[in-house]
């Protein structure tokens, strides 16, 4: 489902006196459906970076990024944003939304935009958000108010609502407490079962080690520093 | 795929100066795109060559027209580049002031595109414009007010019913927040993204505010001197920027 | 008064404003613009319909001119004194005998006939100004018949008062294609636009001609749930009893006493002459 093959990233500065810093090259990697992969390596190794890249975030140096039939290194920001609508769902650490939009709207946006039924569509945002136990009384607010767990469970339910082909999973179970990151392992393990490719960043061990097939250790990928 | 907007190497000069230069671009249905620059970068004259406002030098602006598909816009006639203006296109002016008639009422400013393309019941006008009216959050009891009673932020968002009304296909807006203090361009901002989500819009937004391309645009272009350096995603262009300017104008946002 | 030519303008001016008024009516409702001169009196007082009176009279024409309908007022009185002076032609205050009328603000209550030409006083001629005040965009609109802009006066009309308030210089569309200011007739009137006689319109201040030719069609504008009322004062004339005149309100006393009179002297006393009598008739016996 995801393939990526020789990626490299370049990040030029032209306001810092045009230096040129390479962060990844050779970076090839495959996800098949129903199979989580989960991404390693220190702190600035270049986790997030490969996975913004995924995302169309970031744009790559240098390769192929095939999700389903679309190359998202050379696609057309049409292609990509219907991608993102269709395709590839990402779980980001922070939560960006339009401010006064109900948390209710918030989740249900994602279907809406593939052009779900509305109440269909909340019904399953109403559904996600029991099970992430956000209290109902909150579900007319905006989430710009939430705590950091409450926005963080929000920010799942909105990438869970549609069922995507391919998610992206950046830190799903930071500051979440022992409930809530089971429901969220098994919000996971349902999208693997009914056939979704994930890539993931996991700093909690025992999570990794409980959703993820494989590891990438994206160290590999770090270009060796000039001496 | 056929774009509703397709422009191809449009030029402005003003004498020796440039207003804008070899831009090349297509629009699809229900793409939001946002231009940004800083002031003299030749984004409104783009806007303005675009939605016929001004006649660029050269270059072609293909309109995908309900009847007979794509057709120059430079070349069309002029009625019909007229009635283009008032049917399926919509402009969204900096200051309300250029887009609304002040001296009519709130309701005859949103009711005058409909009038305008035949409307002649006075029941319906005047339902069809309450009911916009209510859509960008402007309550009946002001329907007979005239604009010169409403505070910016109000005549901003009857502008924008007004521009609506006849349920346009592609939207020029010209700084739309700009000179609105923040809390009124945030509710603006979420009520466009609103109406351009429900609507399936296109639009074309000009705008030094990045915060607001961020919320509202798609795709985003940054130009410099007339000349277009940047195009792509939003998000991308702002978050991984390529040319030395976008760089300089994304880092020189103050953080709050 | 040998020293005036004929109707006091040269030959050459004359020919010049007929041009424009043969081009009005050969498009009805298109306001021409015409070179204007100075007359010997203000604008406002009447200056187009002076120059266009001047254009069309010949010395078999008798002419008659009426303010608010009536024959004796000063605006009346002076500019038919100008022609009898300039121009030496018959002048009469009877509608039917005249050949040329020239007015300001009325019809006739007579219907007009083929032989008779109308010729009326325009302060501002173009119906779309008081909402765009761009001449080059007004021009553009009427060229592109964009007429939406003049139902917006009259939404805005009934917005404010319920109904179509406009009761004089009421809008109107000839011949399905241009939209034109009847001059500030009452829009009682507006249904007698549609007339056997040919209507021309001066401008004097604008410099604008233009022209209702014999039996054209003029609509007044309306909507589908407002519709265009005539508007009928509920009395009849105080003098002659016609219930289907257009009335003047005259104050005759300190302690608010008011009568109505027909606005058309000319008819009303010929109605008066023919025996009519109406609430404040003198009685016969008195006389």
């Amino acid at each position: 489902m995801i393939h990526i093959e020789n990626v490299s990233k370049t990040f030029t500065l032209h306001n810092q006196g045009g230096s040129v810093i390479e962060v990844m090259q050779g970076a090839t990697l495959s996800v098949a459906p129903g199979e989580c992969v989960a991404l390693t390596g220190n702190s600035g190794a270049g986790k997030s970076t490969l996975m913004r890249m995924i995302y169309g975030n970031y744009l790559a140096a240098s390769g192929r990024i095939i999700i389903g039939d679309v190359d998202v290194a050379q696609a057309e920001p049409r292609e990509i944003l219907a991608l993102r609508r269709e395709t590839l769902g990402y779980v980001s650490q922070f939560l960006r939304v339009v401010p006064r939009v109900s948390t209710l709207d918030v989740v249900a946006e994602p279907l809406l935009s593939v052009g779900c039924d509305g109440e269909v569509a909340r019904e399953r945002a109403r559904d996600l958000l029991s099970r992430l136990k956000i209290p109902e009384t909150l579900w007319s607010l905006s989430p710009t108010t939430f705590s950091g767990g409450e926005q963080q469970r929000v920010n799942i339910a909105h990438g869970f609502a549609h069922t995507y082909p391919a998610i992206l999973l950046d830190e799903p179970t930071a500051s979440l407490d022992a409930t809530n990151r089971s429901t969220v392992l098994s919000l996971i393990e349902e999208a693997k079962s009914r056939g979704a490719a994930i890539i993931g960043i996991f700093h909690d061990a025992q999570a990794r080690d409980r959703v993820a097939d494989r590891e990438v250790d994206v160290s590999a990928f770090t270009p060796k520093r000039a001496a | 795929m056929t774009p509703l907007l397709s422009v191809s190497n449009i030029q402005k000069t003003y004498g020796h100066r440039i207003g804008c230069t070899g831009v090349n671009f297509d629009l699809y249905p229900g793409e939001v795109m946002g231009i940004v620059g800083e002031s003299g970068s030749g984004k409104s004259t783009l806007l303005n060559c675009l939605a016929g406002h001004l006649e660029p030098d050269q270059g072609e602006v293909l309109f995908d027209t309900r009847a007979e598909g794509l057709r120059d816009t430079m070349t069309m006639s002029e009625p019909e580049r007229r009635m283009l203006a008032r049917t399926d296109w919509a402009f969204v002016h900096q200051n309300a002031r250029d887009g609304l008639r002040m001296g009519v009422s709130a309701g005859g400013n949103v009711g005058e595109r409909l009038m305008a393309v035949g409307a002649r019941h006075y029941g319906n006008i005047r339902e069809q414009a309450i009911d916009w009216l209510g859509r960008v959050e402007i309550t009946e009891d002001r329907v007979d007010d005239r604009p010169s009673d409403f505070s910016g932020g109000m005549q901003q968002r009857l502008q924008i019913a007004r521009n609506l009304v006849t349920g346009p296909r592609l939207v020029f807006m010209d700084e739309p927040t700009g000179g609105l203090d923040v809390s009124v361009q945030a509710r603006l901002l979420d009520l466009l993204r609103g109406l351009v989500r429900e609507m399936g819009l296109s639009a074309i937004i000009v705008t030094h505010d990045l915060a607001v391309v961020r919320l509202l645009a798609d795709r985003l272009m940054v130009m410099k001197s007339g000349h277009l350096v940047e195009s792509g995603l939003t998000d991308q262009v702002l978050d991984d920027p390529q040319h030395t300017y976008t760089q300089l104008l994304v880092s020189s946002v103050l953080q709050v | 008064m040998s020293d005036y030519n004929f109707a006091y303008l040269d030959e050459q001016t004359k020919r010049m404003i007929r041009r424009a008024i043969l081009k009005g009516v050969a498009i009805p409702g298109y306001q021409v613009p015409f070179a204007s001169r100075e007359m010997p009196m203000p604008y406002g007082w009447g200056t187009g319909g002076v120059q266009v009176t001047a254009a069309c009279l010949t010395p078999d024409d008798t002419l008659k001119v009426i303010d608010q309908g009536a024959d004796d007022t000063t605006n009346a009185v002076s500019i038919r004194k100008f022609f009898e002076n300039t121009a030496q032609v018959d002048v009469t205050e009877c509608t039917q005998e005249a050949s040329v009328i020239q007015t300001r603000h009325r019809i006739p209550e007579e219907p007009l006939t083929e032989d008779q030409i109308l010729v009326y006083q325009v302060p501002i001629p173009e119906p779309l100004r008081f909402l765009e005040p761009r001449e080059t965009e007004t021009r553009k609109m009427h060229a592109l018949e964009e007429y939406g802009l003049m139902h917006v006066k009259l939404y805005e009309d009934i917005a404010r008062h319920g109904h179509i308030a406009t009761s004089y210089a009421y809008p109107v569309k000839v011949e399905d294609r241009y939209v034109m200011d009847p001059s500030p007739i009452p829009k009682f009137d507006n249904p007698r636009l549609e007339s056997a006689a040919i209507q021309l319109f001066g401008a004097g201040r604008e410099q604008r001609i233009y022209a209702v030719p014999p039996y054209t069609k003029v609509v007044s504008l309306d909507f589908e749930d407002h519709p265009f009322e005539q508007m009928k004062a509920e009395q009849d004339c105080d003098l002659c009893g016609a219930g289907h005149t257009y009335l003047d309100e005259v104050i005759v006393n300190d302690q608010g006493g008011r009568m109505f009179v027909c606005s058309d002297t000319n008819y009303c006393a010929t109605r008066c002459d023919a025996g009519h009598r109406g609430r404040l008739s003198p009685e016969e016996d008195a006389a």
